[in-house]
């Protein structure tokens, strides 16, 4: 029997192919995923391990509580007197300071060279030839005073050549350097899109704000030293703000943050190509339905031979097997090529990824092959269970069906059941006190896998009422073939829906993000034009959110024309044990900023003085402040302040650029080493003018990494942002709505082979090939319509039921959006259509017509 | 296993002493129910003989493919009972019906019902594979001899002839010894030289093997290699002859007919 099973398979090579791509697909997602996401991590891993070689012990500066990961917060740098006391230490042998810092280089056209969001590492190198310098000489020599190597990536790229003067900038304006040489990092082949920038550590200190400081100092031990009593000795003479690490230990916090951008890519990537497989699995089973029914005689043949009911159970999920196992397989290794092709896409939009080689580890492989044939087996349990159904004398009987099993009236209540669960689960998730995030992913989930379960096995009914509707301009359109096409679509509402509801799943996800963006977009630009009072311009970021030294505000506020420029610092400080954002303004922003104050005024934003704070309203609830309540902060360096409360404001639904508690920008400088500003807004004299725009740009010229905005375009950059994560996620999405193409091509080409005795009937009585192929594409179109239209009200009601949770976004339909998501249904029905049409318009007539 | 299935075949043909492998008493057959009711089956008693050929006749719509079904277990009768080889088979459950297939019964039908991605001899050998039974080398390849496929083990129906597929059909029905072979009209779907030799395999198997079997057919050419003919008609058993030639076949069809 097993081997029936599988010459069953060989004989329908082409079904058994288009099936088996809708698994490969999500197979290759997650084995792409694993491959890319361990060769990052491998090439980071020696990345971070190369830079600590030489270090037995490293010493750093330590914040006074946990800073958050990727904000940019670093600890403070510690006095480097403490270097001294360090090489006095008995078992030291060497020891070296370093500063180091965010150091744009600047390109030739005279903006700062970025390659996608890929760090700029700036950093001291104490002499060539230290055990602790990870950087190896391609050309030229190690910088001396005001000079600069350069990585050679970044070199050869710019074409900088030796002895040329190369403009850098950390906090301040643009240094001029003299390139003296040209590195590479160990052994890695590419470090990303980062570009590396060295200086001897005079300068290194000048560039980052850093005099008399140092961020790090980098121990060898004596010959037969301990670590341990390296460590012991080494504590000894530490003070306070600092603290001792291995040199191992240090390489593991150093990756902590890549770590968990890793990480939180794999899960990503992995969600995607859960949804790919999950769409898979409709595409399996309802292919693995339809050949059961077209197979009916045969299993029945096989029942009169003296087959049992699990024989043929067994055989068909022995197929669904081999399906599985060759998807798998092929997905394992299309998966490699996927991540190959990842690393190239992110290349070539800029954003160069760290790459020694693609990592292949046996996690990858047995997890691909695992849920590829996991999935294909559990889709194909209901047809299994089907073909167990065919009685024996549908061997001697023309056109018997199946029988409706014993459970055939529970169907409706069930599928209601079912997606009552699931919904009941997804509220449960989003609005149920108490849960913890992996509670409410987990509800949110199940829920929501519930539903798309339930609704695609309620659409049964929706079938053909929806294909009469829809169908409605296909026999306008479409005459004859369109009616045909439209009664072939009602006829078999089951294989209708199962084939629509692949494609349902993907639109009602797109229809999700695209509906939260759209909230999140509108809610946003109602906050900016709340907030926004006088300011003529903004002055953020080249990218958008990364702060910016606070010497180009005082330029800027040295500009002819300008009146008055109002910033905002953030930072993080501790309030009541908890880690919270901080912000600081200075007095000018009473003038830039329109806040809805509960208590206080607008006033307040140019009187905090030394001790005064404002803070939003849900902070002020949950900690019971009022007007002259004290908030007391801890900064990162250790010093501690009590603020008053001056104000409380209610920010707009789509959020403030203001932190829980806003203190002055004079206090904030006192406790922060080298302050910078997320914005700054800029009031002129004559407003916006070309003149005005023209004169702030001149004063960004030594600022390369800002740029100047009026409120419209400071809108559309911020939201740029969005719009590039909204395109990975549709990109991601097509995957899943690739996978529902094929089922639909699938569904069609053994639809055409069940009706070949019809169309040739059809072509006998006078139909064209060309109205066979309308037929056949109407058919398509329909399907994918259906699917387009319980898909897209599905993901108006799911993005509904998220945007009544999250407070900041509001609910708004992007009717345009919705109306090309149906079109490109359309178009998804068109092209699966090519195919089967191209078949059934071949068909020999004589022969189609004398098929038994 | 692979030494029981004949030896159990052979006790269970056997066993019943009066000779006949099936017997059936008042069989009906009601489809529908109420106004639409049809009665397809009013009361049939029958019983065969083992090593013979019965054909049942009747023109279509009398019964006849009713009849055979539910004396294959393939159908339930709406009242009487039907016995093979010692076992009521009215009763039995769905497993055990599934095992006295396996044994006691073997099909051939008019369309063949060949498996096309086998081979000739992969679906001569396919009921055997299926009660996991190993094949006798030596029956097997007589069985293939004789029914003249020697030189067409290895081909695919779709590369046969429809007589040579109906032979692989009939070769597939015998392999397993049954105690009876259900024949629904074997040369329905055949040209009339053709159908000679199909019809010429048949009457061998039963001569030279002493295979029983059970034949329904339209064709008096067909009932006229049958040691026993049942004519058929309106749901009831209404004549039954032996050894009749096609001639007189005919004519009695025809009496049938205008009755």
């Amino acid at each position: 029997m097993t081997r029936f099973a599988l010459k069953a398979l060989l004989g329908r090579k082409l079904r058994t192919v288009l099936s088996a791509f809708a698994i490969v697909l999500g197979v290759a997602t997650v084995s792409g995923t694993y491959v890319l996401t361990d060769s990052i991590d491998k090439a980071f891993g020696s990345i971070f391990t190369e830079s600590r070689n030489g270090s037995d012990a490293v010493i750093s500066g330590k914040a006074a509580f946990d800073l958050a990961q990727g904000t940019g917060v670093t600890a403070p740098a510690f006095n480097e007197s403490l270097l001294q006391k360090v090489r006095a230490l008995p078992d030291v042998r060497v020891a070296d300071g370093s500063v180091n810092g965010e150091a744009q280089l600047i390109g030739k056209d005279g903006k700062a060279i970025v390659y996608g969001g890929a760090p700029n590492l700036g950093f001291s190198i104490a002499r060539g030839n230290s055990p602790f310098n990870p950087l190896s000489l391609v050309e030229g020599s190690w910088p001396k005073h005001n000079e600069v190597v350069i990585d050679k990536s970044t070199a050869g790229k710019e074409h900088f050549r030796i002895g040329q003067i190369v403009g850098v900038q950390a906090v301040g304006s643009v240094q001029r350097l003299r390139l003296s040489g040209i590195v590479k990092f160990g052994s890695v082949s590419t470090i990303g899109g980062a570009t590396l920038s060295g200086f001897d550590l005079p300068t290194a200190q000048r560039l980052f704000g850093k005099p008399g400081k140092l961020d790090e100092i980098a121990v060898a031990s004596a010959p037969n030293v301990g670590t341990n009593q390296l460590l012991q000795q080494i504590r000894t003479v530490l003070p306070a703000d600092t603290q001792v690490r291995t040199g191992q230990g240090q390489a593991h916090e150093d990756s902590k943050d890549t770590n968990s951008f890793i990480s939180f890519l794999q899960k990503f990537l992995l969600g995607f190509g859960g949804v790919a497989l999950f769409v898979g699995s409709f595409v399996i089973a309802n292919s693995l339905s339809i050949t059961i029914a077209q197979r009916t005689r045969e299993l029945a043949t096989l029942r009169t031979l003296g087959a049992s009911r699990r024989q043929l159970l067994r055989s068909i999920i022995i197929e669904a097997l081999a399906i599985g196992i060759l998807a798998a397989v092929i997905g394992l290794f299309a998966g490699l090529a996927l991540a190959k092709g990842l690393f190239a896409l992110f290349d070539t939009v800029g954003f160069t990824l760290p790459n020694n080689g693609l990592t292949f580890e046996t996690r990858t492989v047995v997890v691909s092959l695992a849920v590829g044939i996991i999935v294909t087996l559990l889709a194909s349990l209901r047809p299994a269970l089907r073909a167990t159904r065919v009685p024996p004398i549908a061997a001697v009987r023309e056109g018997a069906t199946l029988p409706e099993s014993r459970y055939a009236r529970f169907r409706l209540p069930a599928s209601a059941l079912l997606t009552a669960l699931g919904f009941g689960g997804l509220l449960w998730g989003l609005f149920a006190p108490g849960l913890g995030t992996a509670g409410i992913l987990l509800f949110m989930l199940g829920g929501a896998l519930l539903v798309f379960i339930g609704i695609s096995l309620l659409s049964v009914r929706l079938v053909t009422p929806l294909a009469g509707a829809l169908g409605w301009p296909a026999t306008k359109i479409g005459g004859t073939a369109g009616t045909l096409a439209r009664e072939n679509a009602q006829r078999n509402p089951q294989r209708t829906a199962s084939t629509a509801s692949a494609l349902m799943i993907g639109l009602a996800l797109v229809t999700l993000v695209t509906m939260l963006a759209a909230g999140i977009i509108s809610s946003f630009r109602g906050s900016v034009n709340e907030i926004w009072k006088n300011a003529d311009y903004a002055i953020t970021a080249q990218n958008n959110f990364s702060p910016i030294p606070v010497a180009a505000a005082d330029a800027v506020a040295k500009t002819p024309g300008v009146l008055a420029v109002g910033n905002v610092r953030a930072g993080e400080a501790l309030a009541f044990g908890k880690r919270i954002n901080t912000t600081a303004v200075n007095p000018p922003a009473s003038q830039m900023f329109n806040l809805d104050w509960q208590q206080g005024s607008g006033a307040i934003l140019s009187n905090l003085g030394d001790d005064g704070a404002f803070v939003d309203k849900g902070y002020a609830k949950s900690h019971h402040l009022e007007l002259g309540s004290p908030v007391p902060l801890t900064f990162p360096d250790g010093s501690r302040e009590l603020f008053n409360v001056e104000g409380i404001f209610a920010p707009p639904t789509g959020g403030s650029p203001f932190g829980s508690v806003t203190i002055s920008a004079a206090a904030f400088d006192r406790h922060v080493d080298a302050p910078q500003n997320l914005y700054s807004f800029v009031l002129m004299k004559g407003g916006q003018s070309p003149a005005n725009a023209a004169a702030l740009d001149r004063t960004l010229k030594n600022f390369p990494n800002a740029k100047v905005a009026t409120r419209q375009k400071f809108i559309d950059n911020q939201i740029s942002g969005l719009s590039s994560v909204l395109n990975i996620l549709y990109v991601l999405l097509a995957l899943s709505v690739i996978v529902s193409l094929f089922g639909i091509v699938n569904t069609l080409v053994l639809t055409v082979f069940e009706r070949t005795r019809e169309i040739g009937m059809l072509r006998a009585i006078g139909m064209t090939r060309r109205q066979v192929r309308r037929m056949i594409r109407h058919e398509s179109v329909i399907t994918a319509l259906i699917g387009a239209t319980i898909g897209i009200a599905l993901g108006i009601v799911l993005a509904a039921l998220l945007i009544a949770r999250v407070d900041f976004i509001v609910l708004s339909v992007p009717v345009g959006q919705l109306i090309i998501f149906g079109i490109a249904a359309i178009f998804v029905g068109i092209i699966a259509a090519i195919f089967p049409a191209r078949r059934a318009a071949r068909l020999n007539v004589l022969e189609a017509l004398q098929y038994e | 296993m692979s030494n029981s299935l004949a030896a159990q075949s052979a006790e269970t043909v056997d066993a019943p002493s009066t000779g006949f492998v099936l017997s059936a008493s008042d069989l009906t057959r009601r489809y529908g129910e109420g106004d639409t009711a049809v009665d397809a089956l009013r009361g049939v008693s029958l019983d065969v003989p083992k090593g013979q050929l019965t054909a049942v006749m009747g023109p279509s719509g009398s019964g006849k493919s009713t009849l055979m079904h539910i004396l294959a277990g393939l159908d339930k009768p709406t009242s009487g009972k039907v016995t093979i080889a010692g076992t009521e088979i009215s009763k039995l459950s769905d497993s055990d019906l599934t095992r006295l297939r396996r044994r006691n019964i073997g099909f051939i039908f008019q369309f063949f019902n060949l498996l096309p991605m086998l081979t000739a001899e992969e679906n001569i050998l396919l009921p055997l594979s299926i009660a996991g039974v190993k094949p006798e080398r030596e029956w097997v390849d007589q069985l293939v001899d004789r029914m003249g496929l020697a030189n067409r083990r290895t081909h695919r129906p779709s590369e046969l002839s429809g007589g040579q597929q109906q032979r692989v059909a009939i070769g597939r029905a015998l392999v397993s010894r049954p105690t009876i072979v259900f024949a629904d009209e074997p040369t329905g779907n055949l040209d009339s030289k053709t159908s000679g030799e199909i019809l010429e395999v048949l009457n061998r198997s039963v001569q030279e093997l002493e295979q029983t079997i059970v034949m329904v057919t339209h064709e008096a050419r067909a009932a006229a290699i049958a040691d026993r003919v049942l004519f058929i008609a309106d749901g009831l058993i209404v004549r039954e002859s032996k050894d009749l030639s096609a001639h007189e076949i005919v004519e009695e069809m025809e009496q049938l007919d205008n009755a």
